[in-house]
């Protein structure tokens, strides 16, 4: 495989996505540019409807055929773009090279199969090997995430939240996939479990030397596990930078809004600071920024005109009109 | 009379399985005073909705006393009960599936009071509902929406007038912000904050989520597998975490800010199952400090500190 003389191994140019609904046209992405390096892991942090998953799901080209469409845009992977491959080429590429895990353990497992034959199934569809060495990779696999092998026969339901989400850990990673897309992995479980499923993905990171992109709305989690992060507000990315740039020298105003509105652990806080108003109707955004609604510092060229972006230091973007006088 | 407006003492609720009894709260007891907010936090299954709900005899309690203002309610019947509980309300979870989708948000908010027919006639009715919708923050233009058209924000405030529009003294809110996103979840926190002030309301306030329990609440109760662990002010409890689960719960925590040294303690395994559960103390099996007495006898809750601790580590030497 060619490989570019950057080191980008994920790069996504304009990339646009419209569904069809009820005769509406909502645009859950628009003109998105996010790239990811090899071995880096990003954050992708958003309210509900914020385009986070839609944009996941374009990647892997499993997005909803009929109501939705992918309108624009270049899906660099590898050095090749994704979005001209063929559905069987895909095939190819999905579990081997790019692998997903999605949010809710207890559906994303069939449950009328073993946990070990799932693995077996991952590993078979991309590696031509015997029965029995199938069998000796899946309990390899399930070691890998802490799972002891005699457990290989069993099924989904005699697993617990946590370690249902490990087995999806370990197909995820059966094929040793260069990027690993993981769509909120530890929302459904509770938090001591959290901690030990977040422990286990960053040992597992750092082995597999795998990128990955996580999707969460959780601050927290990206504060723990990620390099890079991308705040997402209806459709499109309005800051983004390293994990450190933006904690601490965040630009854009609904970042701010995001921060405070997070109950702090050190402080008494008699009232949180809130923003009012909800995220926008995707079928009809406002013209301008689409946050200016909201937005305790808008002025007249907001609600004008679309915010470009603007670079606030070396790899730190956002978009907004303002020059940010919040801090000093 | 005691200082407390609910006092819970012993309470157990056992359901029945083929197993055996799967002992969802086991044995708690604990006070809240009047206009003061008690946090319950703790993990799937350690029995805090249960415990909610079996104080508003929900859930039919198994043993205990529940007072309110001082009187058992426990051996209430059915009529007593009703009238009991205008005083006691409880929001629930899941704003997308607590509301019947074919009830308008009027005859939501409306249904409490025609349940205990309150109000003269309709006008007076919708005058009240209007009211209880101002004074949640919802719009007086959606008193004729359905629930699917409202966002999950409004429907949880629709929840919360349906309990307000009684009166009530005493609140459960059992996970009321979980569904939410954070801004969302902010302005309805803020809302209960304004609310408990203006009618002097008390809460039980369930939930998993502890920074969000630290800062609604004066207290917290940690509970673990059906028992109570810890109980605390609410600084307290995130200043000097006492029970080695406690400890192991704020550590779990993520907190949004980078370069943040803390030693983080991982759990192994996951909470045993409450069906049978182990004897002695329930968390043994996963404690790091466990001593052999863990394993036989069930800690008590004892005064450490400022703290209520069930803890064989903090047993007199």
């Amino acid at each position: 495989m060619e490989h570019t003389s950057n080191e980008k191994l994920l790069d996504i140019r304009d990339l646009s996505v419209e569904y069809h609904s009820n005769g509406k046209i909502v645009k859950a992405v628009s003109n998105l540019n996010l790239s990811l390096d090899k071995g880096e892991t990003l954050g992708f942090v958003g309210e509900t409807g914020a385009g986070k998953t839609t944009t996941a799901l374009s990647v892997l080209r499993i997005l909803p055929e009929l109501p939705s469409r992918i309108t624009g845009g270049e899906i660099w992977f590898n050095g090749e773009n994704l979005l001209l491959k063929s559905q069987k080429e895909m095939r190819q590429i999905r579990g081997k090279e790019i692998s997903m895990i999605f949010q809710d353990p207890m559906t994303s497992l069939d449950p009328v199969a073993t946990v070990g034959k799932q693995i077996e199934e991952m590993i078979g569809l991309h590696e031509n090997l015997p029965k029995k060495e199938l069998r000796e990779r899946a309990a390899q696999m399930l070691e890998q995430v802490g799972i002891k092998r005699e457990r290989i026969d069993d099924y989904p339901h005699q697993f617990s939240g946590g370690m249902k989400q490990r087995v999806v850990i370990a197909m995820a990673l059966s094929c040793n996939p260069h990027l690993l897309i993981a769509d909120e992995p530890t929302t459904a479980l509770d938090v001591t479990i959290q901690a030990q499923v977040l422990e286990l993905m960053k040992k597992l990171k750092q082995q597999y030397q795998m990128s990955m992109i996580m999707i969460t709305h959780d601050l927290g989690i990206v504060a723990e596990i990620c390099d890079t992060v991308a705040i997402m507000y209806a459709g499109n990315i309005v800051e983004y930078g390293k994990v450190a740039q933006v904690y601490e020298n965040f630009e854009h105003p609904y970042t701010e809004a995001l921060f405070d509105s997070i109950p702090s652990l050190d402080e008494e806080q008699d009232e949180l600071k809130v923003i009012s108003g909800l995220t926008p109707d995707p079928t009809n955004l406002p013209a301008g920024c689409p946050f200016h609604p909201r937005c305790p510092y808008a002025g007249p060229e907001c609600a004008a005109q679309a915010p470009e972006i603007r670079e606030v230091e070396p790899g730190h973007i956002v978009r907004c009109h303002k020059k940010c006088e919040r801090r000093a | 009379m005691s200082e407390y407006l609910l006092e819970v003492k012993n309470l157990k609720k056992y359901f029945k399985t083929k197993k055996g009894p799967l002992c969802a709260v086991d044995d708690i007891s604990f006070g809240i005073r009047k206009g003061e907010t008690l946090g319950v936090v703790g993990e799937s299954g350690c029995g805090k909705s249960t415990a909610g709900r079996a104080i508003l005899r929900l859930h039919e309690p198994t043993a205990g006393e529940i007072l309110f203002n001082g009187e058992n309610i426990v051996n209430y019947n059915q009529r007593q009960m009703k009238e009991m509980r205008k005083k006691m309300q409880i929001v629930f979870q899941d704003p997308y599936s607590s509301l019947n989708p074919r009830m308008s948000v009027q005859a939501l908010i409306g249904e409490s009071l025609r349940v205990n027919g309150i109000g003269k006639n309709d006008k007076e009715r919708e005058d009240q509902i209007r009211h209880v919708m101002d004074v949640v923050g919802l719009e007086e233009r959606l008193i004729n929406s359905y629930p699917h058209e409202l966002d999950g924000g409004r429907r949880q405030r629709i929840g919360i007038a349906r309990a307000l529009i009684l009166n009530p003294e005493f609140i459960v809110m059992d996970e009321p912000v979980s569904a939410l996103d954070v801004c969302i979840q902010a302005q309805i926190l803020n809302l209960l904050g304004k609310l408990q002030d203006q009618f002097d309301l008390t809460y039980m306030f369930i939930s998993h989520n502890l920074s969000v329990v630290k800062h609604i609440s004066d207290r917290i109760a940690v509970m673990y597998l059906g028992k109570i662990v810890e109980i605390a002010d609410s600084a307290e409890i995130f200043k000097n975490p006492r029970h080695p689960y406690t400890q192991a719960l704020l550590s779990s925590i993520p907190i949004p800010k980078v370069n943040l040294k803390r030693e983080r303690i991982i759990l192994e395994g996951d909470v045993p199952s409450p069906v049978n559960p182990p004897a002695g103390c329930r968390f043994a099996g996963r404690c790091r400090h466990a001593m052999p007495i863990c394993k036989e006898v069930c800690p008590e809750l004892k005064q450490c500190g400022n703290s209520q601790v069930a803890c064989h580590l903090y047993d007199e030497k």
